[in-house]
């Protein structure tokens, strides 16, 4: 098996799972019905864009493997995704927050992608930026919205951008799999993406009226399966039928 | 204008509607036509949010990639279709504040269903199954009703609506053809949504109090009962296919009337919940309320980016 | 008093050659709010290539209260209309 091409799509598919699955949950509950309607339509774009990953992985994997072994048969230990997609949905803010980080980063590297040498991943990255380039709209206006709006959203917008500040340095490590397709000019050399990255997020931030936060101490792990402490719950909840229930179709 | 005047309008008004005319929004109505339908037309719109909780409920625990789209665009779905008879219900002069602010308060109603819990996974099948297939019997025939903008909004519904109930009935199929957990867990669910579905379709037609004027603008085409039986005899040989049994001993086909008997459905319990005391009935009220009042800072929030940059706009153009 | 999202009416034009049609209407805080609101409540199902949004409060309208004034004086004038003219049928087309 190609270990390192198939560690290398985990880590992409990863963030999307965790970030579509977070999203889902808010499902009913979001502050109005549209904005309901458009962050349910985003979960599904990445779930989508998942299910495309994961059923080229369990090719790659064989051994019965499916997209559905893959998202849901884990430990928490071999869930590569970055901890900015883990972190919890305080308020609107910090969804808001979380996923414009994420978006303009994602962008970015989708737009990288399309160039990979591997065929499928290329075609996966060229459908799905489409609908990154929507998702990239929709939150960096909402930042604008909560930024520039009344006193409080400027307050619990500005808070949620200060902390998830620190997650955002991880985007651009490489594991030592991501090294490797590198190399062979499969995967995307995500170093070459972060001054784009910091510039776009600090032209929003600024026009926002946000402050863009100073700290310079990073976190990070999830790439090498360390997590915080909110992934285990999200696998909790998302696995459980698998779980309690195994070899079984559903 | 006079008594007499009106009288006469009234006439009128339901002489276009005997004869299949629409009615649209600036049209003379009467007051209680007006009245009837924010009510009927709110009440199905709250279903329709009220509805996305219990089902909600499952989308993080969806057991794979598949069931969990298909999952997640249902609850959207619901969403849109409460939006789509929220805005019906505007036409009518009444914001959808106004409405929410009914639904909060306790002073609209909405489908008594969605009271119920949903435990396990194969109440997304059962829901999807049953409750979809019921409502899709009461809402076919509003596709045709007098009032424009419901009749428009319902037949966008009906037409979304249909993958609904198939994808219910798929997961049952599979979890009947499953393991025998899988099984017990298809037929527990049928126990257990399968009377609130047959109360769904109303009270009896002895105990409907609004069904006559109904039946004459179309906002009702056929009378509870007769809906319920509809419902009935389309689903006993759905169950069969599925290998699950009814849970209903006085189910059984009368030749004669062409139609299945079935058993006494407790009314008690049915009032019980419309007043309120069904299981879940604070949960889904704490869960709406919550979203709206928790969201307000980001409606406030949008409002007030859009009057600064309406500003900023006039100010470029002096 | 806290001031509500307005109220937008959604036209879609389903593809290209067909005129934008009524969809609905929706609540946005402003027009880009809208037109991404109206992308995601009424294109769902690829209903569309084109949106056009409009707040409803700009959109004038007759009343139907004029209709008699406004409509029916058009319906005597049967010669706008082809049939009104006798032709032969040997003129097979026109």
């Amino acid at each position: 098996m190609k270990e390192n091409l198939y560690k290398y799509i985990l880590g992409i598919a990863d963030n999307s799972l965790i970030l579509g699955q977070q999203l889902g949950a808010l499902t009913g509950h979001g502050p109005s019905l549209e904005t309901d309607i458009a962050c349910t339509n985003i979960s599904l774009d990445l779930f989508g864009q998942v299910r495309s990953y994961y059923q080229y992985a369990a090719k790659i994997k064989g051994e019965g493997a499916t997209e559905d072994s893959i998202a849901f048969l884990r430990t928490e230990r071999k869930y590569l995704n970055v901890l900015l997609v883990e972190q919890p949905d305080t308020d609107f803010a910090y969804t808001i927050g979380r996923q414009f980080l994420f978006d303009v980063y994602h962008f970015l590297f989708l737009n990288e992608l399309q160039k990979s040498h591997d065929v499928t991943l290329s075609a996966i990255a060229k459908k799905s930026i489409k609908e990154v380039s929507y998702h990239q709209r929709f939150s960096s206006d909402w930042v604008k919205r909560l930024g520039d709006g009344t006193e409080e959203s400027k307050l619990r917008m500005q808070n949620a951008i200060s902390d998830l500040w620190t997650y955002t340095d991880e985007l651009f490590h490489q594991t030592e799999a991501d090294k490797a397709m590198v190399e062979e000019q499969i995967a995307v050399d995500v170093t070459t993406l972060k001054d784009k990255y910091y510039e776009t997020v600090n032209a929003i931030l600024t026009e926002a009226t946000l402050e863009i936060p100073e700290s310079k101490w990073f976190q990070k792990g999830g790439k090498k399966g360390i997590h915080t402490e909110y992934l285990g719950y999200i696998l909790s909840d998302m696995q459980y039928m698998q779980r309690a229930y195994p070899n079984m179709e559903w | 204008m006079s008594e007499e005047q009106i009288k006469s309008l009234e006439k009128q008004f339901e002489a276009r509607i005997a004869r299949d005319e629409k009615i649209e929004p600036k049209d003379w109505m009467p007051e209680k036509y007006r009245k009837t339908h924010i009510r009927q037309i709110s009440q199905h719109a709250h279903s329709e949010i009220v509805g996305m909780l219990p089902e909600g409920n499952w989308i993080t625990r969806a057991p794979s990639l598949r069931r969990k789209v298909a999952l997640l665009a249902k609850v959207q779905d619901e969403a849109g279709h409460g939006l789509y008879l929220y805005s019906a219900c505007e036409t009518l002069g009444i914001s959808r504040e106004e409405l929410y602010e009914q639904l909060h308060t306790g002073k609209a109603k909405y489908s008594s269903i969605f009271n119920y819990p949903t435990v396990t996974w194969a109440d997304m099948g059962a829901i999807g199954w049953l409750v979809d297939g019921a409502a899709i019997i009461n809402q076919v025939p509003l596709c045709s009703t007098s009032y424009g903008p419901y009749a428009r909004a319902m037949i966008r519904v009906c037409k979304e609506e249909s993958f609904h109930q198939r994808q219910g009935f798929e997961i049952m199929l599979k979890l009947a053809n499953g393991s025998p957990e899988q099984k017990d867990m298809a037929q527990d669910a049928l126990n257990r949504w399968w009377w609130p579905s047959l109360m769904m379709l109303g009270p009896t037609d002895a105990e409907s109090v609004h069904t006559e004027q109904s039946m004459k603008w179309k906002l009702k085409r056929k009378s509870n009962d007769d809906l319920r039986q509809q419902f009935i005899d389309q689903t006993v040989p759905q169950a069969e296919l599925l290998g699950l049994t009814i849970p209903d001993e006085d189910l059984k086909w009368n030749e004669e009337k062409g139609c299945y008997d079935f058993g006494e459905i407790d009314w008690d319990e049915f009032w019980q919940v419309v007043k309120g005391h069904g299981p879940c009935n604070k949960k889904r009220m704490q869960d709406r309320v919550g979203a709206w009042e928790g969201g307000a800072w980001v409606r406030d929030a949008a409002m007030a980016y859009a009057d600064k940059q309406q500003d900023k706009k006039e100010k470029q153009a002096v | 008093m806290k001031k509500n999202w307005p109220l937008w009416e959604v036209f879609v034009r389903s593809k290209n050659g067909l005129e934008h049609r009524h969809f609905g209407s929706l609540h946005a805080a402003d027009e880009q709010m809208a037109l991404e609101n109206a992308r995601d409540v009424y294109t769902r199902r690829s209903e569309g290539v084109s949106i056009w949004v409009v707040e409803s409060k700009h959109i004038t309208a007759s009343n139907p209260e004029n209709n008699g004034e406004l409509f029916e004086p058009a319906h005597d004038k049967v010669y706008r209309h082809p049939t009104f003219y006798d032709l032969p049928d040997e003129v097979k087309h026109m």
